[in-house]
């Protein structure tokens, strides 16, 4: 009986603790949309993602150059992109010293080195006044298991890394779910500028013991392509030359390579399949 | 074809949340957020009931104009009871206050405040009491960074506030005083603006008009323990913009030539253009050098919205000058206006604003005329 209550004293007077501990290091697996998050989407490649009229004239007109130019060429890819790619990621918590609560999880991404934080302690979010950065400012709970977060504060960049955009009235919700060594991590993302509907992606890591990831991303901006100071390479209207080179490659019609949210549906395949597909590239 | 290369001899890594210091209102403090904090280290606790200067004799003249400007801004102050001004901390010895009208600069430190415009008229008393939170000491400086009411207005609020005939002693020289009124700096462009009658509308009252102003070089003078540049910006939003830059505090206040709530607001008649509005946009760019990754650094502070970085103005600029190169092409082409207008150049961008087809039609028109009085 005395152990009994011993026992119950000690499990009382535990701090809250996360169900699932994510902490430690953890690689993508890439098998999933390799395509995608290794060489990175084509040109014109809208396929699936529910876009407006408004981001598919921001992707026609985004001209890959623009990269070059020095302030553009270190911009980092948003925390509603990077976890796409072939990233490295470290989680940790960090704990008030006197409680041991939970204060915020961190995540360390490897991509573009950066460091995002999860508030666990039920904070506000800034005031619309705040700034905004790469990876927002999130807010975590646990719901069973899986830990889901929602981020505010984004900064505006792209949703795809072949232009098309982002606004930053993004908002994301994601949920981190652990099945042991392996994690997946569901991300949806709304944006009332760009999409008509959520965005909806998953991404798995696996825990990674082996100590030979490579944790840095450093990028310092030089000239490289020498221009008149103030211009921004972009395709006017109707004049970019790539759009159609996506659905030629792998035999598509082009419609659907324009995306919307009726692409994103499974029933789409039906309409798809009374299209005629783009000639080959010469 | 980037710099991007994979190196163990690469920059220290990112502080962790060097950049989430905002971690707003009601936030708790924690080992690694800055919570904001209502007064300044260092500075007094305010209280509520110290004297205020107010050097206008009150003769029946001016009690009857205090009651006719009170009968034609009381709706305006009826609004003002229902807002709130925002005080954000940036870095260094700078704030913003957001909330007012433009949006305000405020650089404190022991030789007195200094802020970069004023609001509207009717948030003043509010503007100037929030102030008085942060610090108790002389206002000093008023810079302006453009001659619109939203940034000017509180232009005379503020050279009551600041005092226009205070004695003070001289220093090094025992026994002597002199008269030293509030400095109000600004390109003299909106001087010209502010004593002139257009169209009918009267000019604006003497206490409101730039006191010290600067017509070719930057404006550069030394305040508060750093070097600020007032940088103007020819023919922008209007003939009188100024960019002002802290350097220590490393903060650019940009006025409306850089906002996150809309359009530039160019104003044709009052000497801006959109080849202006894009030159100084870029010159933000040139001030600017971020801390990581296109991120932190020089902080900027917009005419009006949130508070930014440089990846911010990026975005601007990109928009702006793609905006323009559409119009540009068009009008190159032979469209008329009405053409150009039909076919929504800005379509891509009008989502990000919220601003009506009306508005955006507008800028649209501004931009075009702009450009072609340029060829003319």
């Amino acid at each position: 009986m005395k152990i009994a209550v011993a026992l119950l004293v000690v499990v009382a007077g535990m701090p809250l603790l996360a169900q699932v501990n994510l902490s430690g290091e953890w690689v993508a697996r890439q098998h999933e949309d390799q395509l995608e998050r290794g060489p990175g989407p084509e040109l014109g490649d809208y396929l699936g993602i529910p876009v407006n009229d408004a981001a598919r004239l921001r992707g026609d007109s985004w001209d890959p150059s623009r990269i070059t130019l020095p302030e553009e060429q270190c911009r980092v890819h948003l925390s509603t992109y990077i976890y796409r790619g072939p990233m490295a990621l470290r989680v940790w918590e960090e704990k008030d010293p006197d409680s041991q609560h939970v204060i915020a999880i961190k995540n360390y991404i490897s991509t573009y080195e950066q460091t995002r934080t999860i508030w666990m302690d039920g904070r506000p979010h800034p005031s619309k006044n705040a700034p905004h950065t790469w990876m927002g400012f999130s807010t975590g709970k646990w719901e069973g298991d899986t830990l889901t977060v929602y981020t505010t504060h984004i900064k505006t960049g792209w949703l795809r890394r072949n232009g098309l955009p982002e606004s930053d009235r993004a908002t994301m919700v994601e949920h981190f779910i652990r099945h042991g060594n392996y994690m997946t991590h569901v991300s949806i993302v709304t944006d009332p500028v760009y999409m008509t509907e959520p965005l909806i992606k998953s991404e798995d890591m696996e825990f990674d013991t082996s100590e030979q990831t490579a944790w840095l991303w450093p990028c310092e901006p030089v000239v490289e392509v020498i221009r008149p100071k103030g211009v921004v390479p972009s395709y006017l209207p109707g004049q970019n030359p790539f759009l159609h080179e996506f659905a030629a490659r792998w035999g598509l019609p082009y419609e659907p390579t324009r995306g919307g949210a009726e692409t994103t549906y499974p029933e789409y395949r039906l309409k798809l399949k009374k299209m005629v597909p783009e000639p080959p590239l010469k | 074809m980037l710099a991007l290369e994979m190196s163990a001899e690469s920059a220290p890594p990112a502080t962790p949340e060097q950049f989430h210091k905002y971690c707003g209102a009601g936030c708790q403090p924690a080992r690694d957020c800055q919570s904001r904090y209502p007064v300044a280290p260092g500075e007094p606790v305010p209280s509520p009931n110290r004297p205020r200067i107010h050097n206008l004799p009150h003769t029946f003249a001016v009690t009857t104009l205090r009651f006719s400007l009170l009968l034609a801004i009381a709706p305006l102050l009826a609004a003002q009871q229902t807002a709130k001004i925002e005080v954000l901390p940036v870095q260094g010895n700078i704030y913003m206050l957001a909330g007012a009208g433009a949006n305000i600069t405020l650089q404190l430190g022991d030789n007195g405040v200094l802020v970069v415009d004023t609001g509207l008229a009717p948030m003043s008393a509010q503007v100037i009491a929030e102030i008085r939170k942060l610090s108790q000491k002389q206002l000093r400086y008023v810079v302006n960074t453009d001659v619109h009411e939203d940034h000017t207005g509180g232009n005379e609020a503020f050279s009551k506030e600041g005092g226009t005939s205070t004695v003070v002693n001289i220093v090094n020289t025992p026994g002597q005083t002199a008269s030293q009124a509030i400095k109000i700096v600004g390109h003299e462009g909106i001087l010209d603006r502010m004593s002139a009658s257009v169209n009918g509308k009267p000019a604006r009252v003497s206490l409101a008009w730039p006191t010290d102003t600067f017509f070719d070089e930057p404006k550069e003078f030394y305040f508060n323990g750093e070097s600020i540049q007032v940088l103007h910006q020819p023919a922008a939003i209007t003939d009188g913009d100024s960019l002002v830059y802290f350097r220590r505090s490393d903060v650019v206040s940009t006025g409306d030539i850089f906002m996150t709530t809309g359009y530039p607001n160019i104003d044709l008649p009052g000497g801006g253009g959109i080849q202006g509005v894009l030159d100084a946009l870029n010159r933000i760019l040139d001030l600017t050098i971020p801390a990581h990754h296109e991120e932190g650094g020089t902080m900027v502070i917009p005419g009006h919205g949130r508070l930014c970085d440089e990846a911010d103005v990026m975005e601007y600029r990109d928009m702006v000058t793609v905006i323009r190169d559409r119009i540009r092409a068009m009008v190159k082409k032979g469209s008329t206006i009405e053409q150009i207008v039909a076919s929504r150049p800005t379509m891509d961008y009008d989502g990000l604003y919220d601003v009506s087809r009306q508005s955006a039609d507008a800028f649209v028109e501004t931009v075009y005329k702009s450009l072609t009085e340029k060829t003319k």
